[in-house]
């Protein structure tokens, strides 16, 4: 069985459990909202995974994202930067960030944890004292303009059924969902259409784009080879005249970038940056879904379709919470309890595997 | 004459490992004050031997008589208990505590449950003196030499009460002088009554020490010389199991214009010689030498894994700067390095990705791979090597030592490179990929391919190459040609520097 098929079992298993008890799980606002979740916590999840392909690791996710939503809204309107300036500002400081992580991990020889941990403390740091930890916004001002990059839902993908589920608790007709009473109209009850449409929001797009390159460059491409190839070991790929420095610095400036792209994306979705706050365990949700997509932090092992499953997890299990009555506070130890035991039995069986083949052969 | 009776008895020993027969009904008799050697290739079943008689490892069949008592020998303890003492190539002693402390360490002398301190060091300065070794027992090991602390080794395996001392190559880190004293211990210890179970490559010592000497061969009992029979070409067939000449492959070669040109280049492990030597196309030469003696060091400054500190370096005529490995495969040279495992090889990938590593940039376009390329590339590797293995999507761990070695080999043929540095190409192979190993090389060599290969086993050396430099103690003491080789010539450079050099 390949990796992918089980996290996608996995992902259907928690979405068919969850519609079960909370039918508004179908609800089209929520599907939406879903995607739109998805999306930005699978960019950073994508960006990890090829530092975690190395056998590295990027603590400062979640950082990068809170400096760049701190400085956004500080250079367009308290320094005056044009709305291009900006942007391309906090993507080359990214860019930039993760070049520094790539020199210090290769050509110092720091270890990834120590660089990146440091780099959380320094970023987060930064961004309060920058913006003085006063929160800031956009207002409306780009509502009409790039916002849209984040919140626009360009077309509707329809879906069958989705409506009977989420309005008619399993019946055509529109009902209380609490008490199970149909809803009247003129005393006659509402037919509800079969089919539901689901808005796809922009930033899912972008995903798609940002997977299929990254897909593509894993899988295709030399470098993905040497990526994977290095990850197991780094000593061997270099004594097969790899590169191996410049592979390994160009996966964390591919973290640090995505990051900042989600950053971007995150910062224009919430309209309202807290920089204290801004990101915060980003980039534990980041490597738990490149983890639970069939990353193994020994390095040499990923695959994007799989992170970006797993991302999808990560999401509908916190929206499962939220849904079904579980205490949030709870929300921590569930997701964690998930991760566990999807990786624990990815391990099981990895090993079931291996020492059947060792016995045969 | 049947002498003493026999202090060990050992009757069809078999042990198997999945897909091996590492010892296959193997006998071995020991007699009390009886130096025997065990000579085999890698692989023929002497670790495991002295593994099963140490406790390390059970045996799936086969007694063991001790003192004409049947006995098992369950772990390392009850071997101890019974007087029985494994010496390991590596020393394993505390480099942070003195002499004593590490003969007796994990059984020190208690008084009240505190360590006795007078008789640790008392009992310990007795072992010291009868193992010939004149420092205090409070002196520190890591301030003793490599020689003295093989000396500490025995005496720390001695202290158990050993009657059967199984030393496993215990000369192999030595220089001439310490090992000759090792050598002086071990005929003494015979003396006192004390059997040595002597294991060695060096079969110039083995010669020297033994009694008797048993031959394994792929996990079977070959052969026994005694006394006189003792003789480096009998040990030699005994080991390989056919005529020697027949068994490496060496032809004329016609050498072409130099390829590799070292001049004056100092390495980081040997910042003070200068080394200096040309390689021409066609030419097969070796690097013979005691292990430390800088030979490693020496190729990978030439493969730029570690950066010359001075001196040049010049590929086909044309200074190469090889500051990373994949500047040297730029400039046409392949290291098969000496750690197949770790360096050669990428174990939890497939044959397939492993033999296109080196060559995926060549094939690829605007950097994607080019499948189809891969696959007609790794097919014809297998089949040109002969790797035995069901499909070349096979994991390459899953490989034995010499498959994976035609892997490695495979990688770099696939690059068409122009000089081939191998280093202990065929450490912990079997002796038919062994000797295919050597006819490749031959073939590259007719092909023009500069081979320069490093070796620690003597019959490669004398057997394989045109010309032979020697290494002792991180500088070139000599050159040999192919009409000047010998064992005694090679060993004489190796180990010949005076003491006082560097």
């Amino acid at each position: 069985m390949k990796r992918e098929t089980g996290i996608l079992l996995l992902l259907i298993a928690v979405a068919v459990v969850t519609t079960a008890f909370a039918p508004v799980f179908c609800l089209e606002g929520n599907l939406t909202n879903l995607l739109q979740r998805t999306a930005l916590f699978g960019i950073l999840s994508i960006g990890v995974a090829f530092v975690i392909i190395t056998g590295g690791i990027d603590l400062s996710i979640g950082s990068v994202v809170g400096l760049v939503g701190a400085l956004m809204p500080l250079l367009l309107f308290e320094y005056g930067w044009t709305v291009g300036g900006t942007v391309w500002f906090v993507l080359g400081l990214s860019l930039a960030i993760g070049l520094l992580h790539g020199l210090l991990i290769t050509k110092v020889g720091m270890q990834p944890f120590v660089v990146t941990l440091c780099g959380l403390l320094i970023y987060r740091g930064l961004a309060r004292w920058l913006t003085d930890d006063a929160i800031r916004g956009f207002g409306s001002s780009l509502d009409d303009g790039l916002r849209q990059l984040a919140i626009s839902k360009p077309f509707s993908l329809p879906l069958p059924g989705i409506r009977w589920i989420s309005e008619g608790g399993w019946s055509s007709q529109k009902v209380n969902l609490e008490t199970g009473e149909p809803i009247l109209s003129d005393g006659q009850p509402i037919d509800l259409p079969f089919w539901g449409e689901v808005p796809i929001p922009l930033p899912f797009l972008l995903l798609l784009t940002v997977a299929v390159v990254a897909w593509v460059f894993l899988d295709r491409t030399i470098w993905g080879r040497y990526l994977l190839a290095l990850g197991r070991s780094e000593e061997a790929a270099r004594y097969s005249g790899i590169k191996t420095d410049r592979m390994i610095i160009t996966s964390y400036v591919i973290c640090s970038g995505l990051a900042g792209l989600g950053g971007v994306l995150f910062a224009l979705d919430v309209n309202l940056v807290q920089p204290a706050s801004h990101g915060n365990f980003y980039e534990l949700y980041a490597i738990a879904a490149a983890v639970l997509g069939g990353c193994s932090l020994r390095g040499g092992e990923g695959s994007i379709l799989g992170v970006v499953i797993g991302a999808a997890v990560m999401r509908v299990l916190y929206n499962a919470i939220n849904l079904t009555g579980i205490p949030t506070t709870l929300e921590f130890a569930i997701i964690g309890i998930v991760i566990l035991a999807g990786v624990g039995a990815d391990t099981v069986v990895k090993r079931v595997v291996a020492s059947r083949r060792r016995r045969a052969g | 004459m049947t002498g003493p009776s026999p202090l060990l008895e050992a009757r069809g020993l078999s042990k198997r490992f999945p897909g091996v027969r590492a010892l296959d009904g193997v006998d071995l008799l020991i007699r009390p004050g009886e130096v025997v050697s065990v000579i085999g290739e890698n692989g023929a079943g002497k670790s495991t031997l002295m593994k099963i008689l140490a406790g390390v490892q059970a045996p799936d069949t086969g007694d063991l008589n001790w003192n004409g008592k049947l006995v098992r020998i369950g772990s390392v303890r009850e071997a101890l208990d019974l007087g029985i003492s494994l010496i390991h190539q590596e020393l394993n002693l505390a480099g942070n505590l003195d002499v004593a402390a590490n003969v007796f360490l994990g059984r020190e002398p208690t008084r009240l449950g505190w360590i006795d301190r007078k008789r640790l060091h008392r009992d310990a300065a007795a072992l010291v003196e009868r193992v010939g070794l004149d420092v205090p027992t409070t002196t520190r090991v890591d301030s003793l030499s490599t020689g003295r602390q093989q000396l500490v080794e025995i005496a720390k395996a001695l202290s158990v009460d050993a009657r059967l001392l199984i030393m496993d190559e215990p000369t192999s880190s030595l220089s001439t002088s310490e090992s000759e004293k090792l050598l002086e211990v071990v005929r003494e210890l015979r003396d006192q009554g004390v059997s040595v179970l002597y294991v060695s490559h060096r079969l110039g010592e083995v010669k020297a020490l033994s009694d008797r000497v048993v031959v394994l061969r792929d996990g079977a009992l070959v052969g026994e010389l005694v006394g006189d029979e003792i003789q480096h070409d009998a040990m030699v067939q005994g080991m390989v199991g056919r005529d020697v000449a027949r068994f490496y492959v060496r032809t004329p070669h016609e050498y072409g214009p130099p390829a590799l040109q070292v001049d004056r280049v100092r390495t980081a492990a040997f910042p003070a010689h200068e080394l200096s030597f040309t390689v021409r196309e066609g030419e097969v030469v070796g690097i013979a030498g005691l292990v430390g003696a800088g030979r490693t060091e020496l190729v990978e400054t030439l493969f730029g894994v570690s950066s010359p500190l001075s001196g040049t370096i010049r590929v086909h005529d044309r200074e190469a700067r090889m500051n990373r490995p994949s500047g040297a495969v730029a400039a046409g040279l392949a290291l098969v390095p000496e750690d197949r495992k770790a360096q050669g090889l990428i174990t939890d990938m497939t044959i397939r990705e492993n033999v296109s590593l080196a060559r995926l940039a060549e094939d690829a376009r605007f950097g994607v791979r080019n499948g189809r390329a891969e696959e007609d590339l790794s097919r014809s590797m297998v089949a040109r090597l002969g790797v035995k293995t069901p499909s070349d999507g096979e994991r390459v761990g899953n490989l034995s030592g010499g498959n994976q070695q035609k892997v490695v080999l495979g990688k770099w043929l696939a690059t068409g490179p122009r000089i081939l540095i191998l280093d202990e190409p065929t450490r912990g192979i079997d002796v038919g990929a062994k000797s295919e190993i050597y006819a490749l090389m031959d073939s590259l060599a007719k092909e023009g391919v500069a081979i320069l290969f490093v070796s620690s086993e003597m019959e490669e050396i004398l057997g394989v190459a045109d010309r032979v430099l020697v290494m002792h103690e991180g500088r070139i003491s000599g050159e040999l040609a192919c009409d000047q080789l010998s064992e005694e010539a090679v060993m004489r450079l190796a180990t010949s520097a005076p003491e006082s050099a560097a």
